[in-house]
């Protein structure tokens, strides 16, 4: 039988091996689902994870004034990776100092709330370089609200931040729904649930023409660019990963654990709550009850697939965004059913998870002892 | 008011199945936040397996094995292999939804003859006590049933010591010699097929047809209950018809003369939750919440 | 004391005989660690016998073995002449082998009864209410099998530790240091417990580094070191430096403090109290430690000495900045950090986990304490990490190793060269030693009197009395979290400090207060004890402590926190023995009230010279 032998130290080969080893099982897995359900493989894998290449290939290969459209696809990519990145680092951040906010779906909500109440109570004439920031600031600044309470009660009464931050998920979503279909709710809108549209000034601009692809993209850059110093690079980042590794140590280091649950939490929630606040003020534009809130959970696949390193987060939103679109073009093109994409993300963290034993694990054979 | 709380014991019956195996999984330390995912698997493989087959009682059966492989799924990677087990968990839901939403897309629009039920002794029945409690069929009664015998099984039998140990100590429980991952398997294998039950009173009986995602959030609701409970079956029950009644609030809003809007009563469970782990983390006298809950577990040898 | 006591003489005697329980020949080894070499002992039913030696000399894997949680590598035990192999600590129980470990392996969530039960899977509930009312009835273990066992004390948690393992019938008991974490009432009521199992006629392994407790208790001893049997002999009729030799051995390099000087105080605790949920609070607590000397803080495990520590490092802030001051500053409200900008440093008892993270390199556990120094860039600590490798003498084969990767020893020459390079005013260190080879050991302290040379200020929080003896100048007991008055470790005897340890007043003589400044000129050799150096240190007792005192340090001098070279005043020195302290003093006489309570408390004392060998076993009784 195999069991499992702890390494001495953590091994960090297996660490980068890993996610490449689970990203091949999960592949290996879905085409054998979709082979056995009657579908070409083949033709599978070219929807569902290499169109974003074949539509770059095209574009390169078109006439400049053919191309119109073309890069759409790869585009929205980017789009869905944004608000994951977002999310992603922020549930690393917290992951490295050991805490689990599993709650990032009810900060991201909270962040979209947040921006909505700016962007339709703002005057209708103030320009859009004031408008959008205070969006954005608001945003962050509700998630941030959120995910004060998990650690604040973990501080104050040790209640488990696991376990709090989750049921205020489904508090949040709740009060989103009663908010678009009460206070807030568009009295032209012909009864839907939905505010009315955000007004243009606060509408964060298209980068690239005939895409959705938006400036929110170089503000993720510039936000992890600067996580990725403070990670690396300052005594802040440091202290993250003391306190994940050894609690203990890192009181004995001077990193007051209290203030390192706040400072987590309150990084962490502002970050989900500008993916929220993004997501309302760019490819929605209102708020509805559904605000792709699922997000949230799965930027913690994210976050463990990249490995809770920037870089590593910032490639893995890029995988799971292509899961999305993906997703979505088999269910066009092959009639593929949309629950696929779940089915694979599932896999995807499961197998991860089982990779990951190896990084502080050894397999080893053992013929059973007899006895 | 009596169609309400009729009502309320049928809501609280997905609780109490789901509930009950988490509270047994997490007595012998273990997380699973698995739960939403289990049920929906359950459900499905239970409508399925019920319209294919005719049998209500093979229905129930599948939905209760689709539960336990899904738990499998759970006990491989997260006991077997160390993993994180809310990371798994939380795999475990999304893998689920997927799974199941797959099963079932043929399935949708399908309608069962949902589950015979009691009937009240006719010169009973005119008692609205007796209206009540009767009238309801077998996954039911079942769903109390079950309570009793978990609690019975945790606090006077060997084995039931033996898994409340694990969860309190699991090193000084292998130094004992007890198999902590085998019991741990055990304990979550029985909590998945209890949630597929949970699953499949929702597409055999509550609503007799398959529907994606229709659970609804209930699984998360059960976890939320297992604290609200502090870990302790009997509280289980009370627990689960409260929510249930929040849950049911909102369907009986104008009957019961409520203002509040639907979504606060909804919210109220997990506000309770919230305010009930404070209470449970505040309160110096040690509760019965395991002490290894969520921690993971090597054996030395 | 049992019928049989008398017959047996450890391993030599009885060949005819066949003993109960034997080893033959047991070795055991992780990776390149020999723990266990080739160990022989018996035991035979009504004997009690000692294993001995130091912490790390291989007790605790013979143990695992004995429980069949590890198998020797080769050689054979041996119950009633047959060879047993013994697979599980289920497999040694149905044996007739039982545990009683160190550290209770009970579930706190559950009652007393319900742990009796899980350790009794075959036997009914009603019949263990039963057995355990008759065993504790018999033997004086009086517990309430209905509360759990989260709200017992330590001591009553050994006694359902002990109900456990007589409910098993066991033939053979074995204790693991029993009364490491007992106070001396409750070891002196598991001694009482333990005759009288002996008289019934159950074989015990009693593993101990407390000599005083094996001359009370046991019949024979077999005395371990560096994991190979060094000796066996009978406790009764071996004096206690003798086996203190042959357990200690003579590998350490004797210490060597000539010219030390201490000039005033520095580091200043006055009226510490701290209330804490869990562990031991601690209640007024004062003491100053000076330049140039090395304050030792005694006691036996788990008296506050967790709580002190954090307290002195910032790890826990004290509720007023008065209550602990250095030069005269309020510390007592700054965290670990400004006190380290303060020219403090600090090494905890537990070095992974506290002081070092094992998935961190050496150059990042570094950081762990110098980003307070605001020293952050890796090229720089790689660099310092080396230096301090190489003047340390941290022996390892990678260039930047994983602090986890390291023996122990290494280790923590490593952790102390961490503060020790950059030179601070004051070290505040826990347990500098446990668990190190005899060689990192002696370079460890030797480091640490170096710094008191140079006019550092050192606070040594041990268990090890050996250690305190070796290296303080003065020394204070911790006990229950209160702290004994200061005395100058030459007025103290092993005697004098184990009253100090179980909480006794002990005569007022001389207080630390009278001296206010001195210098010494002694080597000490404390780790050969012999009787020839007892003998010598008998006759010249506080011969030199009043000399020096008339010689006051310039003040200009005390008050430079760093002196480049120490302020040498006296160097007479190296009279090697003749200035040690003083020798134990005559043993009490049996007439006294309670002659076997008086052992006990010495038994808490670790050292050779701990207790007085007049009184013999069976005295009282």
């Amino acid at each position: 039988m195999i069991t499992l032998e702890k390494r001495l130290a953590p091994s960090t080969s297996a660490s980068i091996l890993s996610p490449i080893i689970a990203i091949t099982l999960t592949i290996i897995c879905g085409l054998l689902m979709i082979q056995a359900a009657g579908k070409s493989p083949v033709e599978a894998f070219d929807v569902y994870f290499l169109f974003p290449f074949n539509d770059i290939n095209t574009y390169l290969n078109t006439a400049p004034e053919d191309r119109g459209g073309l890069l759409y696809q790869p585009a929205e990519v980017l789009v869905k990776a944004i608000p994951l990145a977002l999310i992603g680092i922020g549930l690393a951040i917290a992951f490295r100092a050991g805490l689990f906010n599993i709650g990032a779906p009810g900060q991201y909500i909270l962040g979209a709330i947040f921006a909505g109440g700016v962007a339709l109570h703002v005057p209708e004439n103030l320009s859009r370089f004031i408008v959008l920031p205070l969006c954005l600031i608001a945003g962050a600044f509700g998630g941030l609200l959120w995910a004060l309470i998990p650690a604040f009660l973990r501080v104050r009464a040790g209640a488990n931040e696991i376990l709090t931050s989750l049921m205020l998920t489904y508090v949040a979503a709740l009060l989103l729904d009663w908010i678009v279909r009460g206070p807030w709710k568009d009295p032209a809108g012909f009864g839907f649930p939905q505010t009315p549209d955000f007004p243009e000034s606060a509408i964060i601009p298209i980068i690239l023409e005939g895409t959705r692809l938006h400036w929110g993209l170089a503000l993720v850059l510039i936000i992890f660019a600067v996580l990725w110093f403070i990670l690396a690079r300052t005594v802040t980042g440091f202290r993250f990963t003391v306190t994940g590794l050894a609690p203990k140590a890192a009181h004995f280091a001077g990193f007051n654990q209290r203030g390192t649950v706040y400072l987590v939490f309150l990084i962490s929630g502002a970050l989900a709550g500008l993916a929220g606040a993004i997501e309302a003020t760019s490819t929605i534009g209102q708020l509805q009850p559904e605000i792709s809130a699922e997000y949230g959970f799965a930027a913690i696949i994210v976050a463990f697939l990249g490995r809770l390193h920037p870089v590593g987060i910032l490639l893995a939103a890029l995988v799971l965004a292509i899961t999305y679109i993906g997703g979505e073009n088999a269910q066009i093109s092959l009639g593929l059913p949309k629950n696929a994409t779940l089915v694979f993300q599932g896999m995807l963290l499961l197998f991860l998870l089982t990779c990951d034993a190896l990084i502080h694990y050894r397999l080893r054979w053992r013929t059973r002892r007899r006895a | 008011m009596e169609p309400f709380l009729i009502a309320v014991i049928v809501a609280a019956t997905p609780f109490l199945y789901a509930a009950t195996g988490e509270l047994v999984a997490e007595r012998s330390g273990v997380l699973n936040l698995g739960v939403e995912g289990m049920m929906l698997l359950g459900a499905v493989a239970a409508f399925v397996t019920a319209l294919t087959t005719g049998s209500s009682g093979l229905g129930i059966l599948a939905g209760a094995a689709a539960g336990a492989t899904g738990a499998l799924l759970f006990v491989i990677v997260a006991l077997g292999f160390s993993a994180n087990q809310a990371a798994t968990g939380l795999a475990l839901t999304i893998f689920g939804a997927g799974a199941s939403g797959l099963i079932g897309q043929g399935y949708v629009g399908e309608a069962l003859k949902p589950l015979p039920k009691l009937q009240a002794p006719e010169q009973l029945a005119e008692f609205s006590g007796v209206r009540i409690l009767f009238n309801h069929d077998v996954l039911v009664y079942g769903a109390f049933a079950l309570i009793a015998i978990v609690w019975l099984y945790l606090n006077f039998t060997r084995s039931g010591l033996r898994l409340r140990a694990v969860g309190d100590d699991h090193h000084s429980a292998q130094a004992l010699g007890l198999g902590v991952l085998r019991i741990r398997s055990l304990a979550v294998l029985f909590g998945g097929a209890c949630a597929g039950i949970g699953g499949a009173y929702l597409s055999l009986a509550y609503t007799p047809l398959w529907a994606e995602d229709m659970t609804a959030g209930r699984g998360w609701i059960a976890l939320a209950l297992v604290v609200f409970a502090s870990w302790r079956p009997l509280r289980i029950v009370f627990g689960a018809l409260i929510f249930a009644a929040f849950d049911q609030a909102g369907n009986y809003r104008e009957t019961l003369n409520i203002e509040i809007p639907s979504q606060f009563l909804s919210m109220a469970p997990y506000l309770a939750t919230i305010i009930a782990l404070v209470m449970i983390s505040l309160a110096s006298r040690r509760s019965d919440t395991p002490a290894c809950l969520g921690r993971e577990f090597r054996p030395d040898r | 004391m049992g019928q049989n006591a008398g017959g047996i003489k450890g391993v030599t005697a009885s060949h005819e005989h066949t003993p109960l329980f034997e080893a033959r020949g047991i070795s055991k080894s992780f990776g390149d660690v020999t723990a266990n070499k080739d160990i022989s002992l018996k035991v035979d039913t009504g004997e009690i016998l000692a294993l001995l030696g130091e912490n790390g000399a291989g007790k605790s894997t013979f143990v695992k073995m004995t429980d069949g949680v590890l198998r020797p590598d080769s050689g054979a035990f041996l119950w009633n002449g047959k060879q047993i192999t013994i697979k599980s600590p289920a497999a040694a129980k149905r044996i007739g082998i039982g545990m009683i470990f160190q550290h209770f392996s009970s579930f706190e969530a559950l009652t007393v009864l319900e742990n009796l039960a899980l350790a009794l899977p075959q036997r009914s509930l009603r019949a263990i209410r039963r057995d355990v009312a008759e065993v504790s009835e018999r033997y004086g273990l009086s517990v309430n099998p209905k509360s759990r066992v989260e709200r017992l004390s330590a001591g009553e948690k050994q006694r359902v530790e002990i109900v456990r393992a007589l409910l098993q019938q066991p033939k053979l008991l074995i204790l693991d240091e029993p009364t490491s974490v007992l106070t001396p009432q409750e070891a002196d009521g598991l001694f009482t417990t333990l005759d009288s199992l002996a008289e019934d006629g159950m074989a015990m392994i009693y593993i101990s580094h407390r000599l005083s407790e094996i001359k009370e208790l046991c019949d024979s001893a077999t005395i371990l070191r560096h994991g190979e049997v060094v000796g066996s002999c009978d406790p009764q009729s071996t004096s206690v430096s003798e086996i203190a030799e042959m357990m200690i051995g003579k590998t350490a390099d004797p210490i060597d403090r000539a010219g030390a000087y201490v000039g005033g105080p520095r580091l200043v605790v006055d009226n510490l109290s701290i209330p804490v949920k869990e562990g031991v609070p601690l209640k007024n607590i004062s003491f100053s430690a000076r330049r140039g000397e090395i304050m030792g803080i005694a006691g036996i495990a788990g008296e506050g000495q967790d709580t002190l520590f954090a307290a002195l490092s910032g790890e826990r802030r004290t509720p007023k900045a008065q209550s602990i001051k250095i030069d005269g500053q309020p510390i007592g409200t700054m965290g670990p950090t400004s006190r380290r900008r303060k020219n403090i440093a600090f090494a905890p008892e537990q070095r992974l986990g506290h002081a070092a993270i094992a998935d961190f390199s050496l150059s990042e556990n570094l950081r762990l304490t110098r980003h307070a120094m605001r020293e952050f860039s890796n090229r720089k600590l790689r660099a310092r990490s080396l230096k301090i490798r190489e003047d340390y003498d941290v022996r390892s084969s990678a260039n930047d190793p994983k602090a986890g990767t390291l023996s122990g020893g290494n280790l923590q020459k490593f952790v102390i060269g961490r503060e020790l390079d950059r030179h601070p005013d004051v070290f505040v260190v826990a347990q500098p030693t446990w668990g190190v080879d005899a060689g990192a050991a002696s370079s460890i302290r030797n480091k640490l009197l170096s710094v008191a040379q140079r006019g550092g200020t050192v606070v040594v929080i041990s268990q090890d009395l050996d250690e305190i003896f070796q290296i303080a100048d003065r020394v204070a007991v911790l006990h229950r979290g209160e702290l004994s008055q200061t005395h100058l470790v030459h007025d103290m005897t092993p005697d004098k400090i184990g009253m100090l340890m179980s909480g006794e007043d002990i005569d007022s003589e001389p207080k630390s207060t009278t001296t206010q400044n001195f210098t010494r000129n002694r080597a000490r050799k404390t780790t050969e004890t012999t009787e020839e150096t007892i003998a010598v240190r008998t006759g010249t007792a506080h011969e030199q402590t009043k000399e020096p005192i008339r010689q006051a340090a310039p003040l200009s001098v005390v008050e430079s926190p760093k002196p480049a070279t120490p302020p040498v005043i006296t160097s007479s020195a190296m009279t090697s023995s003749v200035s040690v302290p003083q020798s134990p003093p005559p043993a009490k006489s049996a007439s006294q009230s309670s002659p076997r309570r008086r052992i006990l408390v010495s038994g808490t004392v670790t050292t050779p010279w701990t207790a007085p060998e007049v009184i013999q076993k069976g005295t009282v009784l």
